[in-house]
């Protein structure tokens, strides 16, 4: 057995100390690479609309005159949207969820629901507006609707709420479901009365994020056929809409310099109506959530 | 008062034996199951909708533009009044451009992020930057396609003056950041998978912890390394906003990264926005770039699932 040269491993020591920092260093900075993009993102946006967030803005509808440019109806077609959104998405999602993780036997068909809802969620959000296109607004004639919309983007968010839910009740355990047998109960009894309420909390926070990325989608709505400029306050689910993200879309895209501002403002408001959903997440999560 | 009395002499045997009697109970324990069956099948129905939504459209296109013509013709020129042509090479083009610009970005910033997490930064640091890689994941890609426009591209401007105002870098590095916290948080995963035994008894060797993460992190979770790279591909891939707002709608089939391009969601888009009669060679035209999109996503997705399958380290 050929034996370890001292010298040599002393001398190839200090290059491979000096090499371990140097890349920690170089790792450090590429960590904040990341860090530094959010901050200037964040920097741009809110020093360039927030002279535009002014009472107005709230209260007017779209213009073609920058000054007059509000995003009222965008504001509230949101909220329509979300109000489609949240029971269709977390009924079928839950359902769904209950069923993959209390019901389903290991088979064939099983199986191909699993591995459907994975593929499901790599499906670009474009590919959804042309399902939406197609089913919803010409198939089903509920033309560009709020109806339309929120059904599109229910299924978009499927395969998110499918898998934080089916997590949730997975993470309840199995001792809970074996008392309510014990008790008598049935397997119907058990998940209705003591899974899903302990599986509650995880649920709202998945679902919740999951509902965020709906309000934040675009590509969807575009395809659909949304239209920009509204005028006035949709008064049920099959009027004509604007989302936020449409308008803002139809801001940027204007050549007017004074419309950049007030598409900055429109992403302040997106961005705040996300952050605010996303704190009710955060604090459901560490308010509610039981360890075990 | 009379029941609760009754109800009081029975035994607990009894009470169960009557509750087992009730008809309505035992329907609704046999119906439940159906019921969340079918809601489960709607995940597959919207599968099945896509393609079917896709196929349909797409065959009604190609009895109107031959096949061939849109497989290999390197002019896209819906819009022509002359002649419209329907070569799917120049959208294909403006997204490989993107995605390889985003890959280029995304991928060692994304794989250092995940290096740096998992073996070198404290639990203190992690608490702190993990939530902001969440965040990063979490803006909505208008926001994103906002940036690109108005911010990153000028900034290009001043170093690249030939760089035009829609242009391919510009969404590409935007992609790439947004496609960041993806392989971060998912080769970060892969790696903190990989049991510290192995790593202990690289260091009890007296490896260093570069070398630790370099040759033995890295080769046993590459796997899932190589699979998020693929799924962030296939997102960069599918991406609309950011390309549509930052990257013009002029497809060309050429590799300059500093002039207009077109990808095939930015024409989708495109189409979308402008007044496309229903039943027009261009309405149908989306359906069969859509269909392309999502055949290439779909690729991707596979990829993915074979490599971390097929890959896999067991442990």
């Amino acid at each position: 057995m050929r034996h370890i040269n001292h010298g040599s491993v002393v001398k190839r020591m200090g290059i491979r100390m000096v090499l371990n920092k140097t890349f920690k260093a170089i790792f450090f900075i590429a960590t904040l690479f990341a860090l530094l993009a959010l901050g200037i993102l964040f920097y741009r946006i809110i020093s360039q609309g927030i002279g535009f967030i002014s009472i107005d803005f709230f209260m007017n509808f779209g213009s073609r005159i920058p000054e007059n440019a509000g995003i009222k109806a965008a504001l509230v077609g949101s909220l329509w949207m979300m109000a489609v959104i949240a029971p269709v998405s977390l009924l079928l999602g839950v359902g769904s969820a209950i069923y993959l993780e209390e019901y389903a036997k290991k088979n064939k068909v099983n199986d191909f629901i699993r591995m459907n809802i994975a593929n499901l969620a790599g499906v670009p959000s474009v590919v959804f507006g042309l399902l939406g296109l197609t089913i919803f607004v010409r198939a089903l004639s509920l033309g560009n609707s709020i109806l339309a919309a929120g059904f599109t983007m229910s299924l978009l968010i499927l395969p998110v709420i499918i898998v934080a839910s089916q997590e949730a009740i997975r993470a309840v355990p199995k001792e809970l479901r074996e008392a309510s047998y014990g008790m008598g109960a049935t397997k119907w009894q058990t998940i209705a009365k003591v899974v899903l309420p302990s599986a509650i909390p995880g649920i709202l926070t998945g679902g919740i994020l999951a509902l965020s990325r709906a309000i934040g989608e675009t590509a969807p709505l575009v395809v659909i056929g949304i239209p920009v400029i509204i005028q006035f306050l949709p008064d049920n689910l099959l009027s004509q809409f604007t989302a936020l993200p449409m308008q803002i879309f139809d801001w940027a895209k204007r050549p007017q310099e004074a419309f950049q501002s007030v598409a900055a403002a429109g992403i302040i408001v997106l961005m705040m109506f996300l952050l605010i959903m996303n704190s009710i997440a955060v604090i459901i999560r560490n308010k509610f959530q039981k360890r075990y | 008062m009379a029941s609760t009395e009754q109800s009081a002499k029975m035994s607990v045997q009894e009470m169960i034996a009557k509750q087992k009697g009730r008809k309505g109970k035992k329907w609704l324990e046999k119906s439940i199951p159906i019921i969340l069956f079918i809601i489960a099948s709607i995940s597959v129905l919207t599968t099945f909708g896509i393609v079917f939504t896709l196929i349909f459209e797409t065959v009604e296109f190609f009895q109107r533009v031959s096949f061939f013509d849109f497989l290999l013709g390197t002019e896209w020129l819906p819009f022509s009044n002359k002649e419209p042509l329907y070569g799917i090479l120049p959208l294909i083009a403006g997204t490989l451009k993107v995605t390889a610009i985003a890959v280029v970005v995304a991928v060692p910033f994304g794989l250092a992020s995940a290096v740096y997490l998992s073996e070198y930064a404290s639990d203190n640091t992690r608490r702190i930057i993990k939530p902001i890689l969440e965040v990063l994941a979490g803006v909505p890609t208008i926001v994103y396609g906002f940036f690109a426009l108005t911010f990153v591209t000028p900034l290009l401007q001043q170093f690249i003056p030939e760089l035009k105002i829609f242009n391919a870098l510009s969404p590409g590095i935007v992609v790439g950041i947004m496609i960041l916290p993806m392989i971060a948080s998912l080769s970060e995963d892969a790696m903190t998978s990989v049991p510290n035994s192995i790593r202990d008894g690289a260091l009890a060797l007296g490896a260093t912890k570069l070398e630790v993460a370099v040759k033995v992190v890295l080769p046993a979770a590459l796997s899932g390394i190589m699979a998020s790279i693929v799924l962030a591909v296939s997102r960069a891939i599918g991406e609309t906003m950011i390309v549509s707002l930052a990257g013009g709608s002029t497809p060309r089939f050429d590799l300059d990264m500093t002039d207009s391009i077109q990808t095939m969601t930015a024409y989708i888009v495109q189409v979308s926005t402008g007044d496309a009669g229903f039943g027009t060679t261009i309405y149908y035209s989306i359906y069969a770039v859509g269909f392309t999109l999502f055949l290439f996503t779909l690729l991707m997705n596979w990829l993915a699932h074979v490599i971390s399958k097929r890959f896999r380290e067991e442990y």
